[in-house]
């Protein structure tokens, strides 16, 4: 559904994503790893529409969206989370997730469908739906839902999940984990997923996708990326 | 306790209550777009030669007249938002002011171009109501009145509409607003309408109470500012009760001694507060 071909940022004198290619299927779970640098989130923010690509191309099913402003590819189906949970502590949690219900698709619903939405997507991840809860005092991993809640009340067709289990203790994990994917299982959501903890990843994407230095290293099944040389040095540690 | 100084202390109360409403469209406008409008007194300037116009040359009734004050100067509101601020959005604050004070210079230039510097007066005379031998202007009460009406609006806007909310997102992160489907520019534009919406409710209200003349904006301008400042620049809130304090020193002060020394006394106490409380008095 999504093909991204010679994708490149560049920073000033700085490569951060060079010439990369690849390809989302449908229904599937693409994990995205690398090390710090390696160009993970900045092809989020490219795909996102939070920068602007410096050449190349990226579709959505056969539309060109590359360099599209982020509202307009929200409103094509794509919500991303952040790695370090960006909520608007000013509005409660309802309204947090309310909003991105509102505008994500630009479909003119009402106020109480906006709401229902938001309670859905509330309930899904596991966060109470009641007006009153403010997003002050909430744990890491309440943030983490609510990042991941307020993507999909915008009805995403493709999820961009960057680092949901950053932060998180094992039991939490697995539960995060699993979460996504039962989206895919469900709603039949398509996740692009970007992490740093490889065990739990490595378990649940269909196909991972290894950056080093902005460029793609490897493209395969998980299995084959853990025995794969180059990914073992630049990623894994030498051994 | 003195009677005249009662009468100070209502004044000073209603006074606040129209530049409450003033802070509160400057502040909006900062703490959504992140730019001074540093014309912002000037413009009400221009909501009040509208209504002068309208009621005084084309005999158009007040209400109808004030109600285009406050239409035009919401248009007027994009109009500078379209032309002037968006172009230099992303250039150093420095250009931004520079960009909104050049607006000042232009429009009150302009102002004396069409109307000359005479002070002009749409001849309405409302009543001095007198209660228990304390005299109280009828175009202030309706002035304090429309003031907090105006406040109460906003404040239900803000909370109760999805527009609102989104203005208050964008307030706060305006970097992450587009993935949840919300066109910036849009909010930009509406937050620009409301702000000059508010100045031209300003202008129906003052048009009441004073002469109009090019350069009425320097009277208010520099008060709004320090009031704004004063509540933290951006707080609404802050702002607001800031207004009420700026106005509390200026009419006492008026009372013990005259208006002039009032102010000078009101921005004495700004410095003041500046050097112990840099980040307004609100400030968390």
């Amino acid at each position: 559904m999504l093909v991204v071909e010679g994708l490149s940022k560049r920073f000033g004198g700085f490569l951060a994503v060079d010439r990369i290619s690849f390809e989302v299927r449908q229904g599937e779970i693409l994990g995205l790893i690398g090390p710090n640098g390696s160009g993970k989130t900045t092809t989020f923010n490219l795909i996102a529409g939070n920068l602007r690509p410096t050449a190349g191309s990226i579709r959505l099913d056969g539309a060109e969206i590359g360099g599209l402003p982020a509202y307009a590819i929200c409103h094509r189906g794509i919500a991303r989370t952040f790695q370090i949970p960006r909520p608007f502590h000013k509005l409660s949690l309802l309204e947090n997730v309310a909003l991105a219900a509102f505008y994500g698709e630009m479909k003119g619903i009402s106020r109480a469908e906006a709401e229902r939405r938001a309670r859905q997507a509330l309930d899904l991840v596991g966060l109470p739906s009641d007006p009153s809860t403010r997003t002050a005092g909430l744990g890491a991993a309440a943030l983490k839902k609510l990042e991941l809640a307020r993507a999909l009340a915008t009805r995403p067709r493709l999820l961009l999940a960057d680092e949901s289990l950053g932060g998180l203790d094992a039991a939490e994990m697995e539960q995060a984990a699993d979460l996504l994917g039962s989206l895919r299982s469900r709603m039949g959501i398509t996740i692009i997923w970007v992490e740093h903890i490889m065990g739990v990843l490595m378990r649940i994407v269909d196909r991972v996708i290894v950056l080093d230095h902005g460029e793609k290293i490897f493209e395969g099944a998980p299995a084959q990326a853990a025995v794969d040389p180059r990914v073992v040095e630049v990623y894994l540690g030498k051994t | 306790m003195d009677i005249f100084l009662v009468e100070a202390i209502i004044n000073g109360i209603l006074l606040g209550g129209v530049l409450a409403l003033l802070a509160l469209g400057l502040n909006l406008i900062f703490g959504v777009i992140d730019v001074v409008w540093i014309a912002y007194a000037d413009i009400v300037m221009c909501g009040m030669y509208v209504i002068y116009v309208l009621y005084t040359h084309y005999d158009v009734p007040l209400l109808f007249a004030c109600l285009a004050g406050i239409a035009g100067m919401a248009a007027f509101g994009v109009a500078v938002h379209l032309l002037i601020i968006a172009p230099v959005l992303n250039s150093a604050p420095i250009n931004q002011l520079l960009a909104t004070g050049g607006l000042l210079f232009f429009l009150q230039s302009f102002a004396t171009l069409l109307f000359g510097t005479d002070f002009r007066n749409i001849g309405v005379r409302l009543p001095v109501v007198e209660v228990a031998s304390i005299y109280i202007s009828f175009a202030r009460l309706i002035a304090f009145l429309f003031g907090l009406i105006g406040a109460v609006a906003l404040y239900l806007f803000l909370k109760r509409t999805y527009i609102g909310t989104a203005i208050r997102a964008v307030a706060q992160d305006r970097d992450i607003v587009g993935l949840m489907g919300i066109d910036q520019r849009r909010i930009y534009l509406a937050t620009s309408a409301i702000g000059g919406a508010l100045a031209g409710l300003a202008a129906c209200l003052l048009v009441l109470q004073y002469d109009v003349h090019p350069f009425i904006g320097n009277t208010f301008g520099p008060v709004i500012f320090m009031i704004c400042v004063l509540g933290g620049l951006g707080n609404m809130i802050g702002g607001f009760v800031a207004s009420f304090i700026i106005s509390q020193i200026i009419a006492i002060g008026g009372y013990y001694s005259n208006t002039e020394l009032s102010y000078v006394l009101a921005f004495t106490m700004f410095i003041i507060l500046m050097f112990v409380r840099p980040r307004g008095l609100f400030a968390r």
